[in-house]
């Protein structure tokens, strides 16, 4: 075995492990979903009779489908309402910057370095007072705020890689600022708002700790679902994973099928 | 129908003056070339136009109206960028359509004014094609035909050519001539290539830091230059220039001393420069001749044969000359060679740069592209 050979069996091996590590866990849960309460809190073990038992229970003391919808309609909701906000303000900061862009586009990321908690007591009056608690709306307005300044920054990168002069172009033909947009820079630069959003609808549908603060049942999304499973009377583990597996299948899933449009979205700029 | 005016137009960007007054007439069918070195402006003052970027001050005026404060669509203007800029999701024809959809053309008669345009250029091949299966000369037609079918008042080009190769760079100048022949109209153009300018323009503008240096046709602006800078941008091999120094001023022309010692009289206008000022003469290399008894001299050393003529790069003692002469001239590099040249060629330079005025016009400098051509007959011009 020569030396590049060796290098890449080593990177190779390397990659499979850090690929189990992060996977194990989910196999586990997956697994564990499929045992009995006794057997779930016994030895680990690989082999053992699989059971749907937990799923039905689960399915018993709380409505999925209820909670999948609510995360379905935040999820999506804040996404729109995020790309809706933020590809004027991306728009307007690639293509007429001032000198304030950069600094702007700065700030609004320094404020995800806020630890959220820090806002929980003011947001939480604030939703209170407005009747915004436990509601779907509630949640997609603090899903949108949390991720646009993620969602700006990423279409602005995205949109700064066209070329003006193709804007400029679309202007002496005569188009107007909404069509320059609609017809020309949407089109043109869809790779990167649909990566965009996809990033923003698996943030907003894995965000835990805003749904446990602001939601109790109604608005509830599968975050707060499989927390409702670590209950006072006790951890019963294998019910908790039949919920979890539940809850990130769609995502899953979801992130499976897009997974293509998603690398090619996020290295769009650096490989081009 | 259109003429196009500039009056005293300034553009600032922060503190800093890229425009700094232009004035400017550009007639109904003329082709207008700016041309200068890089960052002088001339994109700048294009795009003003165009209506891309705002005058800081100043008024631009189509026929008469003037367009300040109209949007770039409205002007009437139609503009083939530099990158060629066309809408790379979108087939040759849907990009020549595109001002027509948004213009809310019905369909039939936008595929009509696209194929009349795509005829006229050779596309219609390729109509269905998307840009990037095209090749760079047929992107640049397609961006001349997009710009073609708004039937423009008048034509922007922003250094089109520049991103083609030389053959076919050459080969596309001619089809613009051509083009601004057939659709007479007026058109704007903006190069670097002073070889493109000398060839398209009826009239040249040369520009430097946001200055309009001088304004005429290619052959006044190479016999006439208004100053050194003009003298020394136009025309290639650059100018040479020589220090030399006055003597006396008649009514035949000014007397100055070259380098070496020789006198020589150019017929120019000596008004008001006192003896033994320092001028600089400027000479052409192609006006200069190998000559036996020449009254300047220098060493060669590089010599550069094309064939039908030779460059002939000669140290002087005041710098390098460069020489211009027959394709067969037997000279070694290393040789001492005289050489001179007809007065009447000659330019003569004060040090704040201006040129001292010709005593004789050329009997080219009148002359414009469009003069150039035989008049065809039945024509409607």
């Amino acid at each position: 075995m020569n030396n590049s050979m060796f290098k890449r069996f080593c990177i190779g091996l390397l990659a499979w492990v850090i690929a189990f590590v992060i996977f194990f866990p989910i196999f586990w849960m997956v697994l564990t979903g499929f045992k009995t309460e006794t057997a779930a809190i016994a030895d680990p073990s690989l082999i053992f009779s699989p059971t749907l038992d937990s799923y039905i229970e689960v399915q018993q003391r709380a409505d999925y489908f209820k909670f999948a919808w609510n995360s379905v309609v935040i999820s999506f909701g804040s996404t729109i309402l995020a790309l809706l906000i933020a590809i004027p303000a991306a728009y307007s900061m690639a293509f007429l910057p001032t000198r304030r862009t950069k600094g702007t586009l700065l700030w609004m990321l320094s404020t995800k370095m806020l630890p959220p908690v820090g806002v929980l007591v003011p947001i939480y009056l604030l939703f209170r007072d407005t009747g915004l608690l436990d509601t779907k709306l509630g949640l997609v307005i603090v899903y949108t705020l949390m991720n646009l300044p993620i969602v700006v920054w990423m279409l602005y990168t995205f949109f700064k890689d066209l070329p003006r002069d193709i804007l400029e172009a679309g202007r002496m033909d005569g188009a107007s600022t909404l069509q320059e947009v609609v017809y020309l820079l949407l089109p043109l630069t869809l790779p990167g708002i649909a990566s965009t959003g996809l990033l923003s609808v698996i943030l907003s549908w894995n965000e835990a700790f805003w749904s446990l603060n602001l939601t109790s049942s109604q608005a509830a999304p599968l975050t707060a679902y499989i927390a409702s499973f670590s209950s006072p009377e006790g951890l019963f583990w294998a019910k908790l994973s039949a919920a979890s597996t539940m809850a990130i299948a769609p995502i899953l899933v979801f992130g499976w099928l897009t997974q293509k449009q998603m690398v090619r979205g996020l290295t769009f700029g650096a490989v081009k | 129908m259109a003429t196009l005016q500039l009056k005293n137009i300034v553009k600032q960007f922060g503190d800093i003056q890229v425009i700094k007054g232009v004035d400017l007439d550009v007639n109904d069918k003329e082709f207008v070339v700016f041309v200068g070195p890089s960052g002088c402006g001339k994109s700048t003052l294009l795009r003003i136009i165009a209506g891309l970027e705002n005058a800081t001050s100043g008024d631009i005026t189509i026929d008469g109206r003037r367009i300040n404060d109209i949007g770039p669509a409205e002007r009437g203007l139609a503009m083939v960028f530099q990158s060629y800029a066309l809408y790379p999701h979108m087939t040759v024809e849907d990009n020549m359509g595109f001002s027509l959809r948004l213009a809310r053309v019905p369909k039939a008669e936008r595929r009509d004014k696209v194929m009349a345009a795509a005829r006229v250029l050779q596309l219609e091949e390729l109509l269905e094609r998307k840009p990037k299966a095209l090749s760079g000369g047929q992107r640049q037609r397609v961006a001349i035909g997009r710009a073609i079918v708004r039937n423009p008042s008048v034509f922007l080009f922003d250094e089109p050519l520049s991103n083609l190769d030389a053959a076919l760079r050459v080969q596309m100048r001619i089809e613009l001539a051509r083009l601004h022949d057939e659709l007479n109209a007026t058109m704007i153009y903006v190069t670097h290539d002073q070889i493109e300018a000398m060839t398209m323009a009826d009239k040249i503008v040369v520009l430097q830091k946001g200055e309009v240096e001088q304004v005429g046709s290619p052959m006044e602006l190479y016999h006439h230059p208004r100053n050194r800078f003009v003298a020394g941008f136009i025309g290639s091999p650059t100018m040479n220039f020589l220090p030399v120094e006055f003597q006396d001023s008649t009514h035949e022309g000014v007397q100055v001393t070259l380098p070496g010692g020789k006198t020589c009289r150019v017929p120019v206008d000596g008004t008001g420069v006192s003896v033994a000022t320092s001028l600089e003469l400027g000479i052409r290399p192609e006006h200069l001749n190998l000559q036996e008894d020449g009254p300047l001299s220098g060493r060669i050393q590089v010599i550069e044969r094309l064939g039908g003529a030779t460059s002939l790069y000669v140290q002087m003692d005041t710098g390098m000359v460069t020489v211009i002469a027959d394709g067969d001239v037997a000279h070694k590099v290393g040789d001492v060679v005289r050489f001179g040249f007809e007065p009447v060629r000659g330019h003569l330079f004060r040090d704040d740069g201006l040129a001292l005025t010709s005593l004789h016009q050329h009997p080219l400098t009148g002359i414009d592209r469009q003069s150039n051509r035989a008049p065809v007959e039945g024509s409607h011009s």
